[in-house]
């Protein structure tokens, strides 16, 4: 059949809001953008596990601990079930991950900063998995079938998320002076590096074109990120806080917030592995992975054995 | 011209099928794949939640309890390893699935029956 | 009366599980494998909740509006009461995955006789961490096979992390004035658990180790540690401690 014919039945399909399956057709150029966002997506959640991992040794309480546990352990999961949806494109994970040690592949820059206090913990839940859930939403209706299906999971176990962190400031902001200026320095360090992860803004972003053709990404970086400004810049006043810019203001004719202007060197920078964090994340990667061999080895081996001794019984 | 390429998913790819670039042979340290499928209670058929990585069966059980089942998701686990499954060809979805759809006489609303009969 | 064995016997059962859960808690997010990461943080969301049903029961037999977070966050290296074991360094896998084995097979005689024992609240931590500790068990030994019969370096591994954990095993089954109190048979439990270890290592082609030849570390149950439990703490209770009197 001629490729031409299968394009336009593919993009009809897409137009028709029909998901497209992994045995189904697609063009070249539809697989990789997947399998590129996908896995990026996926090493997010891995190294994303490293800057909240940080408190769980050292998290104020008991309750606290096995909270914080348990969503660093979410993240695992999350990354677990995109791993297995850019699978189903033929990329192995073993291969998704020499990418990401290799810096070929990139993941958010946003765990790229550091966690310096306990309320960090409650400013990455608010603000990153805030901005995060954006994002994630509106992927459960991306057009790629086993893509749309691990993001429908992982925004069920990710409000859980926001919810927590919202409620780690809370308790902050009614606490000691101490506590209410950590929260406040920590809303101060999150917000703008928050704003960046909904990437360049539209006029320079050279994957959106295709990526709203076919409907992989449904939203522009733009629309999501003054959609996120809104909801934020409403609710920082049930805790009392301020973000930390002198232009925010509610504009009655667009009945959007204005914002200031995010500080693009930074963003790309932290993007070329220029952030705070990049080179330890990156390492604690490689070093878990390294370290694992030997235990992903012994195991084979171990099944390998058994195999044998089952034939042989 | 080789712009049309096939993917495969919890299939041995064939050749002959028109895959384009052969996958990379498994290295010794990555397990095998396996998909899981989860009853979520008691008189309800399991379903396909996803996949994991492990190197035999009865990890691959413990795995799905703890990557699948940490919300109280299931109460009984099947895994099967990926490769072990034989996918139907979306090529052939014309001839297999459409003869179906004039059937209309199959389906129970395309009996007209009077009123008075009120279940049946 | 025995209220006093009663607190010190609880305090014990805290303190080991926290300890345990605070050294699994590292491999979150520096697993060997993604599967395994979510494993191991599974057990050591059970050991923290083991843990915390222990404070709180020790904080009500207190009193004095005492909580769970004080007896875990404001006491210190002297006061706490955790088995050695507990305490001693993750390493690598193999001697994570050992001491897991170690602690989770003891607990399963343990709580076994606590079920059965007097006090109704204990029986009933004890009747719910059962479960738990049985899937431990299960886990923990499964690996102990796959490393033990895996690879030779796995082996060697295996070997170095049973050279490294042995000498704190012995103290399990020294009874604490409050264990003779509140009367636990640590003879039942020393039994019982190296019959369990015992085929185990076979199974895993370990050689068999013996508790009688091997000079063996104590004082933990009654909290003279080793040095490792001093840094754990200190970076446990920090937050607690600079900001006292706070809610988080």
């Amino acid at each position: 059949m001629e490729n031409h014919n299968l394009e336009t039945r593919f993009q009809n399909k897409i137009d028709q809001e029909i998901k497209i399956e992994p045995r189904d057709w697609m063009p070249d150029a539809y697989r990789k953008t997947n399998i590129r966002q996908i896995s990026q997506h996926a090493h997010s959640e891995i190294v994303g596990m490293l800057p909240e991992g940080n408190w769980i040794s050292r998290a104020p309480s008991l309750k606290r601990k096995a909270i914080l546990l348990a969503k660093v352990q979410d993240e695992a999961g999350h990354g677990l079930y995109l791993y297995a949806a850019a699978e189903t494109l033929g990329q192995s994970r073993e291969q998704m991950i020499e990418d990401l040690h290799s810096g070929r592949a990139k993941y958010s820059s946003i765990f790229n900063y550091p966690t310096l206090t306990w309320a960090d913990m409650g400013a990455i839940g608010w603000l990153v998995d805030g901005a995060a859930i954006m994002n994630q939403v509106m992927l459960t209706r991306t057009s790629y079938g086993p893509y749309a299906r691990a993001m429908v999971r992982i925004c069920k176990e990710e409000s859980f998320h926001q919810r927590q962190g919202f409620e780690v400031l809370l308790v902050l902001s009614k606490g000691s002076e101490a506590q209410k200026a950590m929260c406040q320095d920590a809303i101060n360090r999150w917000w703008w590096p928050a704003l960046m992860m909904f990437g360049p803004r539209d006029s320079e972003s050279t994957n959106s074109d295709m990526s709203m053709k076919w409907k992989i990404k449904r939203k522009s970086n733009d629309e999501l990120r003054q959609q996120f400004v809104d909801m934020i810049a409403e609710q920082v006043k049930l805790l009392n806080m301020t973000l930390p810019d002198a232009q925010l203001r509610y504009n009655e004719n667009t009945k959007h917030y204005d914002f200031g202007e995010i500080n693009w060197d930074e963003f790309w920078q932290v993007v070329k592995g220029n952030g705070p964090c990049n080179k330890e994340r990156l390492a604690a990667r490689k070093k878990a992975w390294e370290e694992g061999r030997w235990v992903r080895e012994a195991a084979t081996a171990y099944a390998a054995k058994q195999k044998q001794k089952q034939k042989a019984a | 011209m080789q712009l049309i390429r096939k993917f495969y998913y919890g299939d041995i790819p064939e050749d002959a099928a028109g895959a384009a670039k052969a996958v990379p042979a498994q290295p010794a340290s990555d397990w095998p794949l396996w998909e899981v499928f989860i009853r979520s209670k008691q008189g309800l058929e399991h379903k396909h939640v996803g996949s994991l990585h492990a190197a035999d069966a009865d990890m691959a059980i413990e795995n799905a309890r703890d990557v699948y089942t940490r919300r109280s998701e299931g109460i009984s686990i099947w895994v099967v390893e990926s490769k072990h499954i034989k996918t139907s060809s979306p090529d052939a979805a014309a001839e297999l699935y459409e003869p179906a759809q004039d059937k209309i006489y199959r389906h129970p609303t395309f009996y007209d029956l009077p009123d008075e009969i009120k279940h049946m | 009366m025995t209220n006093a064995s009663l607190v010190d016997l609880t305090l014990y059962l805290a303190d080991s599980t926290l300890v345990l859960g605070q050294r699994n808690g590292d491999w979150c997010g520096h697993g060997p494998v993604l599967e395994q990461d979510i494993a191991i943080t599974n057990i050591t969301l059970d050991l923290i909740g083991q843990a915390r049903s222990f404070y709180q029961y020790a904080a009500q037999l207190i009193g004095n509006g005492c909580t769970e977070d004080q007896l875990a966050y404001w006491r210190n290296e002297r006061e706490f009461k955790n088995c050695l074991l507990c305490e001693r360094p993750n390493g690598d896998w193999a001697q994570t995955i050992l001491r897991q084995t170690f602690f989770s097979f003891y607990q399963r005689e343990l709580f076994a006789q606590l079920l059965n024992g007097n006090d109704s609240t204990l029986s009933a931590i004890a009747e719910k961490s059962l479960k738990e500790i049985s899937y431990h068990c299960r886990w923990s030994g499964e690996w102990v096979c796959r490393l033990g019969d895996g690879t030779e370096e796995s082996h060697r591994r295996l070997e170095a992390a049973t050279e490294n954990l042995w000498p704190y095993v012995g103290e399990l089954f020294i009874a604490a004035p409050y264990e003779t109190a509140m009367q636990i048979d640590t003879a039942a439990i020393k039994k019982g658990w190296s019959d369990a270890i015992d085929t185990l290592f076979t199974e895993a082609t370990l050689s068999p180790v013996s508790l009688s030849s091997t000079f063996m570390h104590t004082g933990g149950k009654t909290g003279q540690h080793t040095e490792a439990l001093g840094y754990l703490l200190a970076e446990m209770q920090y937050v607690q401690r600079s900001f006292p009197g706070c809610e988080w």
